[in-house]
């Protein structure tokens, strides 16, 4: 693990908590023997070489599978215990391949997103105005660029209250702008006293907005 | 701010909505290809009309049959892995996804039957008896072929197995259906009373029904 990157003010009770927690896909040994804290308030860098098992971790700690050895819980919730939905509904992911419908205009995946969440559904255009897609709002979803689709998604988290970030290469896909909106709302939410973990390939990056990093080497974290 | 569950079944049943009217999946592929198996049976068995009009409703169910759980199955399994997250981080109890995907299958079943219905009637010069029955019928076979199209592909999706389970899941449940629909129109035909094969297809749609609404929570966890 390496040294804290950034100071960090207050500390309060870890919104994740991994305790020895291992992995498998199959007969596949992904994650092993992970130990990891993050609280309120956090912004956590996690580096690693392709296939480290960096996915795998995020989908892991957004509770979206479940432990096969070890314990720990997010938000509270145990990781090994089912039906976590309502959890789910706190932990914001966005992913290195886009979770929105490209059938759906960027539009009406936010306005999905707002009534499966339960929130009003003007915030859906306030939202995708906030990432500067207001004039793109009835573009089909498939026929918009990568990075106009990993903005849907960054409006979905800024529409959505969540306690838990996740990124996956926040970076990756995005002008300047955007990636100064990105690294806002992260800054945004740990200040809010929720927490982040960015997942990058880009350490200097992560390294100035993270309070400390960790790296996965071969399924493990150093 | 939390969301109900039929509000989400909503959402999720506009949502694959909108997606079908976009990619026009069911209207301009599996439609047509129906409407086509019709008209390719008379080349098989010849143009006698007596022997067309006594097999036709039989082969409307079949195609029904198979057409309809390929519909189901198809529209159910149409989701990504990142979209499936994203679903599941808005907080989308899954058995409201179960109904919601269910609903908008039973829609797109119900265009199927009217249309393909059509072609059957013009093409095998079939008798419309006892309208009120017969779309009773109609409705409860779209409702167990969305039912358990829609419970196949969750379970497909949940597994290693792939589509190679499809045949296996389906034929034990749809062939009370396809039994329950032939012999409720042969019923209606002869005069006889068809309220046993109605209650026949009811009680296989209220048991796939519930099997699909206990074990979808189960199954986005396994």
């Amino acid at each position: 693990m390496t040294e804290p990157t950034r100071p960090r003010e207050n500390r309060t009770e870890p919104l994740v908590v991994l305790d020895g927690v291992g992995v498998r896909v199959g007969s596949t040994q992904i994650l092993r023997d992970i130990n990891l804290e993050v609280d309120a308030g956090e912004v956590v860098g996690l580096f690693g070489a392709n296939g480290a098992g960096k996915t795998t971790a995020l989908r892991l700690i957004a509770t979206l599978i479940r432990p096969a050895e070890g314990k720990g819980t997010v938000l509270g919730a145990d990781l090994s215990t089912p039906q976590r939905y309502d959890v789910r509904r706190r932990i914001g992911m966005v992913g290195h391949v886009p979770g929105i419908f490209l059938e759906m205009t960027l539009l009406e995946n936010l306005e999905y997103a707002a009534r499966v969440a339960g929130v009003p559904l003007e915030q859906a255009g306030e939202a995708l105005a906030a990432v500067g897609l207001a004039g793109a709002a009835d573009r089909l979803a498939g026929a918009s660029s990568h990075g106009m689709q990993r903005r849907t998604e960054f409006a979905r988290e800024l529409m959505i209250d969540r306690s838990l970030l996740l990124l996956d290469e926040p970076h990756s896909a995005l002008d300047r702008d955007a990636v100064d909106l990105v690294e806002g709302l992260i800054e945004r939410k740990a200040a809010e006293g929720g927490a982040v973990v960015v997942v990058s390939h880009d350490r200097d990056r992560i390294n100035a907005i993270a309070h400390r990093s960790v790296e996965l080497r071969g399924g493990t974290l150093t | 701010m939390t969301t109900g569950f039929w509000h989400q079944v909503r959402a999720v049943a506009h949502r694959d909505l909108l997606r079908e009217r976009r990619s026009g999946d069911v209207l301009w592929v599996t439609i047509p290809f129906g409407a086509l198996a019709l008209l390719l049976v008379p080349l098989a068995v010849g143009t006698d009309a007596k022997l067309l009009r006594e097999i036709g409703p039989g082969m409307y169910w079949v195609i029904v049959m198979l057409f309809g759980v390929l519909v189901a199955v198809g529209k159910a399994s149409k989701e990504t892995l990142p979209q499936q997250d994203a679903s599941s981080l808005l907080g989308l109890d899954p058995a409201a996804g179960y109904v919601g995907r269910t609903a908008s299958s039973l829609i797109l079943l119900l265009i199927f039957e009217a249309v393909v219905g059509a072609v059957a009637v013009g093409l095998y010069n079939i008798d419309i008896l006892a309208p009120g029955w017969l779309a009773l019928t109609l409705l409860v076979v779209a409702m167990g072929l969305s039912l358990l199209g829609t419970l196949t592909a969750s379970i497909v999706n949940s597994t290693s197995a792939g589509t190679a389970l499809v045949p296996l899941l389906v034929a034990p449940l749809s062939v009370p259906l396809l039994l329950g629909a032939t012999q409720a129109y042969e019923g209606i035909r002869l005069g006889h009373g068809i309220l046993s094969w109605v209650l026949l297809m009811i009680a296989v749609v209220l048991i796939v029904a519930m099997i699909g609404v206990l074990t979808a929570r189960p199954m986005q966890e396994s």
